[in-house]
């Protein structure tokens, strides 16, 4: 049963990027308002005008159904088919309001795209009248309308997210100083582990965002989750972690005011470990943590009191070209 | 190997509601430790695991994990849960046990991603 599940959409080729599409397609149709979308600069008909105005209206301006008026009120709707019935029957002399259809489908212009589709895909019918707030004819919406408009804000929400790429990465190249840093800090509570990981990630995104190498930002998204971790097991209270970043290298200093650690050689040994059966209980506390920050980073220093606090300071240097020469080993 | 074909050799169940189930999955990785996962996975595995807390989901992204497996029909908590759907990382679950499951993987040609 379970396998039936998973197989379901095989059939259905979706790569990586349409689904990102459509994901997005989905949500902006629920931001868009229909009055984001629709064609408000709209012509209109009356109810006594002939057919032949109609069909010189369609004809000129290239549109297949307007609005029928009469002082700003909607009457009704009268689009190409029922011009073609018309035209069938050489009736061109006629009333306008003897071809029209007065059950117009209308929406309004607050409600956001994803009805409009809805109502779109129910109904059958090409275009709805839109009414303002006051129940008034304020523009008309078809299929090709929600087109345009979505395509229009994807393009639009594509090169403000390039943008903000752009900006983030160039950050270092565009502030002119002699040395320009970016210091990020977190502040952790103690023995709160399930929040555990939380500034690591948001320093590990940051990195990326900034443009570091995917192996880079690895490497100090390790050593700065197990010292995160280290700091909500150990600290008897607020732990503090400072990032600064620089073209040049990343340092990273995790503090807190106690217990300190009684004996860091034996603390760096691999498998040593002071921690809790609830730690343990997480899948840490295993007594690799200090091994494992050391083998990500270039550079530790690890400066503990007993009954004052750990200052932790890792450093990772960023080589132009050979960025990956020390991967972890 | 892709995500789909792993899911259906695990006979899993999804936990979140991630749709794209065509990731490239290049190897598997099987520990209840973090450190030893974030000792020695390479990039780009699948993790397979019977712990079951938040945190696998932290690991997973500090360590460029693809997805995660729980053996032995276990489910995360909600808060695990929960935080895979922001991250956008797959969580499986599979009835088969630790053993089982690595084996089954393997044995389809799923290398594993320790480092050596």
């Amino acid at each position: 049963m379970q396998e039936e599940k998973v197989f379901t959409n095989r059939e259905t080729v979706i790569t990586d990027s349409v689904a990102q599409n459509i994901t997005k397609v989905e949500e902006l149709s629920y931001e868009l308002m229909v009055k984001d979308v629709m064609a408000s600069n709209i012509r209109v008909v009356e109810p006594e005008m002939t057919m032949a105005v109609v069909m010189e209206l369609f004809r000129k301006h290239r549109i297949s159904g307007v609005p029928v008026v009469v002082d700003g009120n909607l009457n009704g709707i009268i689009s190409l088919e029922d011009l073609i019935r018309c035209l069938q029957k050489g009736d061109l002399q006629s009333r306008v309001k003897s071809y029209m259809s007065s059950n117009v489908i209308t929406i309004n212009s607050y409600d956001p795209v994803v009805k409009a589709l809805e109502m779109f895909e129910k109904s059958h019918v090409g275009r709805f009248a839109v009414l303002d707030t006051e129940g008034k004819l304020t523009g008309i919406i078809t299929k090709g309308d929600v087109t345009r408009g979505l395509l229009r804000a994807l393009h639009t929400r594509f090169q403000e997210e390039e943008i903000r790429r752009y900006r983030a990465s160039h950050l270092f190249e565009d502030i002119i100083s002699d040395r320009t840093s970016l210091i990020l800090r977190y502040y952790t509570k103690p023995h709160d582990i399930m929040k555990g990981g939380q500034a690591s990630s948001n320093i590990k995104r940051a990195l990326l965002r900034l443009g570091a190498d995917p192996q880079l930002a690895r490497r100090c998204g390790i050593a700065i989750y197990e010292a995160e971790i280290n700091l909500i097991i150990h600290a008897t209270d607020v732990g503090y972690i400072r990032v600064e970043i620089e073209p040049h290298q990343i340092t990273m200093k995790v503090n807190d005011n106690g217990p300190g650690i009684e004996n860091v050689e034996q603390a760096l040994k691999p498998g040593y470990s002071t921690a809790s059966e609830e730690v343990r209980e997480m899948g840490f506390g295993a007594g690799m943590g200090l091994p494992n920050i050391k083998r990500c980073v270039d550079k530790m220093t690890i400066d503990s009191t007993p009954g004052k606090g750990t200052h932790l300071e890792l450093k990772i240097f960023v080589k132009k070209d050979t960025a990956k020469s020390k991967q972890e080993e | 190997m892709i995500l789909r074909e792993i899911i259906h050799l695990a006979s899993g169940k999804m936990l979140t509601d991630v749709e794209d189930l065509d990731i490239e999955v290049k190897g598997g990785y099987t520990a209840d430790l973090m450190s030893d996962v974030l000792a020695s996975i390479q990039p780009d595995a699948i993790l397979l695991t019977g712990l079951c807390n938040p945190q696998v989901v932290r690991t997973a992204q500090m360590a460029d994990i693809r997805a995660v497996i729980f053996a032995g029909g276990k489910q995360p908590t909600s808060d695990a849960i929960d935080l895979a759907n922001e991250e956008k990382l797959p969580l499986i679950s599979s009835p088969y046990g630790l053993y089982e499951l690595s084996g089954r993987l393997f044995q389809s040609g799923l290398p594993s991603l320790k480092k050596i």
